[in-house]
C-alpha cells in the first residue's frame, strides 16, 4: 500500500472567488482586533488589506520580495516600539494580526490561502480573550461559516464546468459550511464540556492594563459621565430573599477621602488596612450573590453595609471591599449587608483628620457660606439639612453640565448650579468639611434593573453614582445623597429617567427596555459559558455517582461521549441508501405491475418479447403498449449504455400508460 | 517439507481473509471485471498536509484558551475542530457507492493522443471535486444526480498494441481539503492503440505486381487530385504548372485508379526494420481507405481483405496492432 499522493493539483493562482472568499476571511478575522488596536497599527493593517484587495482586483501580479521583506520586518520592530515587546495578550494579537495581513498579501497559490485560513483561525480566536460577551462570540461563531465556505470555495472544480455567478458560488459555499458547523454542535459541545480544564495556568497570563470602563478609585470632573453613557453591565445581583426596595439599593464602591481642588481619591493604605471595623446591624442583614463583570480593577461592589469580606478580599475600615487580585475574569461572590446600621460610634482621632481635611486657596466663597451656616446653626444635624435644602431649590440635575474653573466647588454652588451626582456630592462634602462635620465621598452604583424574569438585578455602568457620608455624633456615619435632594428620580427611576433629554440617543426608553429584557440571555451565557470552571467541571458527573471527578474520569467521558456522536455519525454515513438500482429496471418493473395490475401477470421467465407478443393479444386496441416495448428492447440490448435521457423519457411514458383490464386474457 | 506446507496455507488462508475483508488490496495486482462499485471495504482515508496543519492550530488554540480559562475561545475552538474533522464524513460520502460502469476508448495510433471515457454512475446525492489520476494526468470532475457520468480524459499513446491503463486513483479532499478519501481501480480494459502512421511514406504501391494497374491509371483520362511528389514517381505525372504556383512538385493521380485494388505485403517491404514497415503498412491502409481502392493486407500469417469501408480498415490496424514486437 503506497502512500496517497498530496496535494498533486498544480500550484495554480487563486481564482477572483477563491481569491475574495480568503481575503473576505482574514478581513474578517482581523476586524475584531481593529477597533481595539491603537491607530498606528489598525491604520497600517487596514491600509494593507485594502491595498492588496484593490491590487489583486486591477493588476492580478505578485507582490515583489523588495515589498514585502520591509514590511515583514517593520510591524515587529514597531510593537516592540510602542508596548516595550512582543509576549503577552495585547502584543501578541497585534502581531498576529500584522502577520496575517501580511500573509494574504503574499497569497496567489491555494497552499498560503489555507495557512492563512489556518492563522486567521487563531487570531479570530485570539479576539475572544479580550471581549468574551455573548453577542461578540456568536459573531465570531457566524465568521467560521465563512472560513469553511472558503476552505470549500478552494477544492478544484471541473475546469470545464459552466461559469457560475458569484453569487451562487458564494451561496452554495456558505450554505455548505453553515451546514458544517451546524452538524458540529453536538461533538463541539461534548468536548466543550468534558475537555478537562486547567486548574492554574500553564504559563502566567500577564495582566495587560488595558483600558476597561468602571469605577476607578479617583473622582474627577468627568470620570462618571464617561460611566453614565456607557449601558454595559457593571455587574449581576440575585438576592436570596425578595429585592429591597430600590432607596436602599446603594452599592458601596471605593470610598475617597482625599480633595486635592479638583479630583476626590482613595488613599492608598485604606485599601490594605484591615480592621474589622465598628458596624451593628440594627436590622435583619440581606443576602444575595453578585457575579461582576471583569474591571481590572480591585474593587468589588456591595450594598451598604456589607457585614463582612467575601473570600480572597478584604473590607477596609471605611467598608469599602476589595480584591487581593485584581478582577480580571468575571467573578462571582456571596456578601451579607445590613441594610440598617450603625456605624463607627466613635470616630478615632485619624479618621476625623481625615474627614476634615481640605485643600488651602480653593473655594472661598463655599468655605464662607459653610462658616456661616456654622454660627447661625445649632446642630451638625440642622447643617446637613440647610445644605439640603439648597440644593433642593436653586439646582438641577443635567448630564450635560457646565466646565468648571479652578474653584470648582464656588463656580458650581454659586453660578452654574447644574450638574449631576459627581458634582453634587463633591459640593456637599466640601461644604460639610467646611463647616466641620466629618465627611466622605462614596462612589459605586445606585439601582439596577430588576429582571422578574431571571429574578436577579443587572447593574449597568450607566447606574453609577457618587454620595456623600457624614459623621454625626451617635449616630456614626449616615449616608446623605445629596443627588436625591435635587432629583429624586435619580433614585427612584434611575439615571436615565433623571437625565431627561440630556441622555445619548441610544439610551431611549424602548432600547433600554429591550436592552433589560434581553439581558437575561447575556447572564445565562455568564453563568453557563463564561463562568465554567475546573470546580464546576468537576461537579459535572455528580449525578452519575462521581462526586469530584478527576481528569481521568473526564477524559472517559470525553472519549465515551464523543464516540458515540461519531458512531451516530458513522451510521448515518454508512447507512444503506434507499436501493436505487437501475432506473430502466425499475420502468420496466413498474410496467410489468401495471399489466399484472390490468389482468396479465407476467412470469419471470417470459422475456420482454414474449410479454409484448401476450399484451397485443389482450389489448389488441392499445397503440400505447407496443412501442414502450420496443423501446424498452432498444434500450436494454440494442447498446451498451442507455442516455439517461432516454430512460428517462421511457419512464415517464410508463407513468403515463393506462391500461383498463381486458375482456378476457389469453394464456 | 511438511511444515512448509503449514505455513503456505496458513498464508494462503490469511491471503483469502485479507483478500475478502480487504479486495482493495489483492485487486491492486489482479484487474477486476466492470462494473467496480467503490464501497467502504475499499476506501482510504487519511490527513492531507492541509489538515495535519489544521490539526496544530487546533492545539495551539486550545492550549490559548485553556491557559486563559477562556470558555467562549474554547468554544470556538470545539466548534472549528468539531466541523473541521466530521468533515471525514463528507468526504467518505463523495466517493462512496460511486460506480465505474464502462470505460471507453476511441481507437488512436501511437504518438498520438488516447482519449479515454470513464462512464461513472452515481446514485442520488451529487458528489463534487472528485478527482482522478491516471499515468500522472489529473482530471477533476463533478458528478451530478442522474447523468451519465462521462468523464473523458487524454493520455499520450506511445506505444501501439493494447494500452493498459494500470491502477487508477480516485480521490476527492471534498469538501474542506482536510481529508484525502482515495481508492484504486484495476477495471480489465485495455485501449487499442493502432501503429504510428509514416511520416513521409511512399505513395501506395503501383508497380511490381501491379504494374499493369499503373498503366491503366496512367492513361486515365480524368485527373483526380494532386500529391506531392515522391522520388520513386515516373517524370510525366509531374503536374509542372501546379508545381510552379506551389513551390512544390505535384504529381496528378487520376480517378481511373477507383475500383482497383492494392496489395499491402508485409513480406515485400524489404530493407526496412519490422516497426517501419508495419509503420508504413499502416499509413498505406488509410491511404488506401482515402482514395477508396479495395486493398488486401498480407502479414506473415495471415491476409486480410480484400475490402474497403470502416470494418475492414479496423480490422488490418488492429493485426498490424498487435502483431508481434520485433524482440518477441
Amino acid at each position: 500500500m503506497s502512500a496517497p499522493r498530496m496535494n498533486t493539483a498544480p500550484t495554480r493562482p487563486l481564482t477572483p472567488a477563491q481569491f475574495g472568499l480568503v481575503a473576505a476571511s482574514v478581513f474578517a478575522a482581523v476586524l475584531p482586533h481593529l477597533w481595539r488596536l491603537p491607530w498606528m497599527f489598525s491604520g497600517p493593517i487596514l491600509v494593507l488589506l485594502i491595498g492588496r484587495w484593490l491590487q489583486r482586483q486591477r493588476a492580478g501580479v505578485r507582490i515583489p520580495a523588495w515589498v514585502k521583506l520591509p514590511l515583514i520586518l517593520i510591524f515587529p520592530i514597531l510593537i516592540i516600539f510602542h508596548y516595550g515587546n512582543i509576549f503577552g495578550r495585547e502584543p501578541g494579537s497585534a502581531l498576529a494580526c500584522a502577520m496575517l495581513a501580511l500573509k494574504l498579501v503574499e497569497t496567489e497559490a491555494r497552499r498560503d490561502a489555507r495557512a492563512a485560513i489556518c492563522f486567521a483561525s487563531f487570531v479570530l480566536m485570539s479576539a475572544l480573550l479580550f471581549d468574551s460577551s455573548l453577542g461578540f462570540a456568536l459573531l465570531l461563531f457566524v465568521v467560521l461559516i465563512l472560513f469553511f465556505a472558503a476552505m470549500r470555495e478552494l477544492e478544484p472544480r471541473p475546469t470545464g464546468s459552466a461559469a457560475r455567478s458569484g453569487r451562487a458560488i458564494l451561496g452554495e459555499d456558505l450554505r455548505a459550511g453553515a451546514l458544517a458547523l451546524a452538524a458540529a454542535v453536538p461533538l463541539a459541545l461534548c468536548v466543550f464540556v468534558f475537555f478537562p480544564r486547567l486548574g492554574s495556568p500553564l504559563w502566567g497570563a500577564p495582566t495587560d492594563t488595558s483600558a476597561r470602563t468602571g469605577l476607578g478609585d479617583r473622582m474627577a470632573p468627568g470620570t462618571i459621565q464617561d460611566l453614565l453613557i456607557d449601558d454595559s453591565p457593571a455587574f449581576r445581583v440575585s438576592f436570596d430573599g425578595p429585592l429591597p426596595p430600590r432607596a436602599e439599593l446603594y452599592w458601596r464602591g471605593p470610598v475617597l477621602w482625599h480633595f486635592d481642588g479638583s479630583a476626590w481619591t482613595h488613599p492608598e493604605y485604606f485599601a490594605s488596612a484591615r480592621t474589622t471595623g465598628d458596624l451593628q446591624a440594627t436590622a435583619a442583614t440581606i443576602g444575595y450573590e453578585v457575579t461582576l463583570e471583569p474591571t481590572d480593577r480591585r474593587w468589588l461592589l456591595a450594598l451598604d453595609m456589607p457585614v463582612s469580606a467575601p473570600n480572597n478580599a478584604v473590607r477596609g475600615a471605611d467598608m469599602s471591599l476589595v480584591s487581593r487580585t485584581p478582577v480580571d475574569s468575571l467573578l462571582r461572590y456571596r456578601v451579607n449587608s445590613a441594610p440598617h446600621y450603625r456605624l463607627e460610634s466613635t470616630l478615632g482621632r485619624e479618621h476625623r483628620a481625615l474627614a476634615l481635611a481640605l485643600p488651602r486657596g480653593f473655594n472661598p466663597r463655599a468655605r464662607e457660606l459653610a462658616q456661616r451656616w456654622r454660627q447661625e446653626l445649632v446642630s451638625d444635624d440642622a447643617i446637613v439639612r440647610a445644605a439640603l435644602e439648597l440644593f433642593h431649590k436653586e439646582f438641577f440635575y443635567t448630564l450635560n453640565a457646565p466646565l468648571l474653573g479652578r474653584n470648582s466647588v464656588d463656580d458650581f454652588l454659586f453660578d452654574t448650579q447644574r450638574g449631576f451626582c459627581e458634582h453634587f456630592s463633591s459640593a456637599f462634602t466640601f461644604l460639610m468639611r467646611a463647616a466641620g462635620i466629618p465627611a466622605r465621598v462614596v462612589t459605586g452604583y445606585q439601582g439596577g434593573y430588576y429582571n422578574a424574569t431571571g429574578h436577579y438585578l443587572v447593574v449597568r455602568q450607566s447606574d453609577a453614582h457618587a454620595w456623600s457620608e457624614v459623621w454625626l455624633a451617635e449616630r456614626g456615619w449616615v449616608r446623605v445623597d445629596p443627588t436625591a435632594a435635587v432629583s429624586p428620580q435619580r433614585v427612584d427611576l434611575g439615571a436615565r429617567a433623571a437625565a431627561g433629554d440630556s441622555a445619548p440617543w441610544y439610551q431611549a426608553d424602548w432600547l433600554q427596555g429591550l436592552r433589560n429584557h434581553l439581558d437575561l440571555v447575556n447572564r445565562a451565557w455568564n453563568d453557563v459559558v463564561v463562568q465554567f470552571n475546573a470546580l464546576r467541571q468537576q461537579s459535572l458527573l455528580t449525578p452519575f455517582g462521581i462526586a469530584h471527578a478527576d481528569y481521568m474520569d473526564l477524559m472517559w467521558t470525553l472519549i465515551g461521549v464523543s464516540s458515540l456522536l461519531l458512531a451516530l455519525f458513522a451510521w448515518w454515513v454508512l447507512r444503506a441508501p434507499p436501493v436505487a438500482g437501475d432506473p430502466l429496471d425499475a420502468a420496466y418493473a413498474r410496467l410489468c405491475r401495471k399489466l399484472a395490475r390490468a389482468g396479465a401477470p407476467f412470469t419471470p421467465a417470459e422475456g420482454p418479447q414474449t410479454l409484448a407478443a401476450r399484451a397485443a393479444a389482450a389489448w389488441p386496441g392499445n397503440r400505447m403498449l407496443q412501442p414502450l416495448f420496443a423501446s424498452y428492447v432498444g434500450l436494454r440490448y440494442a447498446c451498451a449504455l442507455p442516455s439517461a435521457e432516454a430512460v428517462r423519457r421511457f419512464a415517464r411514458a410508463v407513468g403515463a400508460l393506462r391500461i383498463q383490464a381486458p375482456v378476457r386474457m389469453a394464456r | 517439507m511438511n511444515t512448509t506446507n503449514i505455513t503456505t496455507s496458513h498464508w494462503s488462508r490469511l491471503l483469502e481473509f485479507a483478500e475478502r475483508r480487504l479486495p482493495a488490496l489483492t485487486r491492486l495486482k489482479q484487474a477486476e471485471p466492470l462494473p467496480i462499485l467503490i464501497n467502504r471495504h475499499r476506501i482510504y482515508v487519511l490527513p492531507t498536509r492541509f489538515g495535519l496543519m489544521f490539526s496544530a492550530v487546533l492545539l495551539v488554540m486550545l492550549l490559548g484558551a485553556l491557559n486563559y480559562n477562556n470558555n467562549p475561545a474554547m468554544l470556538l475552538t470545539c466548534l472549528l475542530g468539531a466541523a473541521g474533522y466530521q468533515s471525514v464524513f463528507q468526504a467518505f460520502r463523495a466517493i462512496d457507492r460511486v460506480q465505474l460502469r464502462a470505460l471507453r476508448a476511441e481507437p488512436c495510433h501511437a504518438g498520438d493522443t488516447l482519449r479515454i471515457s470513464f462512464y461513472f454512475h452515481i446514485d442520488a446525492r451529487p458528489r463534487h471535486s472528485l478527482r482522478l489520476s491516471v499515468e500522472g494526468s489529473e482530471t477533476v470532475f463533478d458528478l451530478a444526480a442522474g447523468s451519465d457520468g462521462c468523464v473523458r480524459i487524454e493520455l499520450s499513446a506511445r506505444q501501439r498494441g493494447w494500452h493498459r491503463l494500470g491502477r487508477i486513483r480516485l480521490y476527492s479532499e471534498y469538501p474542506f481539503g482536510l481529508f484525502q478519501v482515495w481508492s484504486w481501480l484495476n477495471p480489465e480494459f485495455a485501449a487499442l492503440v493502432y501503429p504510428r502512421l509514416e511520416a513521409n511514406a511512399p505513395p501506395l504501391p503501383q508497380d511490381g505486381a501491379d504494374a499493369q494497374q499503373q498503366a491503366v491509371r496512367r492513361s486515365g483520362d480524368e485527373l483526380a487530385m494532386l500529391r506531392d511528389y515522391h522520388p520513386t514517381d515516373p517524370l510525366r505525372s509531374i503536374a509542372w504548372k501546379a508545381s510552379a504556383r506551389h513551390d512544390t512538385l505535384l504529381v496528378k493521380e487520376f480517378e481511373q485508379l477507383r475500383g482497383r485494388e492494392v496489395v499491402l505485403d508485409f513480406a515485400t517491404l524489404h530493407g526496412l526494420e519490422r516497426e517501419s514497415r508495419i509503420d508504413r503498412l499502416a499509413r498505406w491502409v488509410c491511404l488506401a481507405e482515402a482514395a477508396q481502392l479495395r486493398y488486401t493486407l498480407r502479414l506473415p500469417e495471415r491476409s486480410l481483405g480484400p475490402g474497403l469501408g470502416a470494418d475492414h480498415r479496423h480490422a488490418c490496424l488492429r493485426e498490424l496492432a498487435l502483431l508481434p514486437g520485433a524482440s518477441a
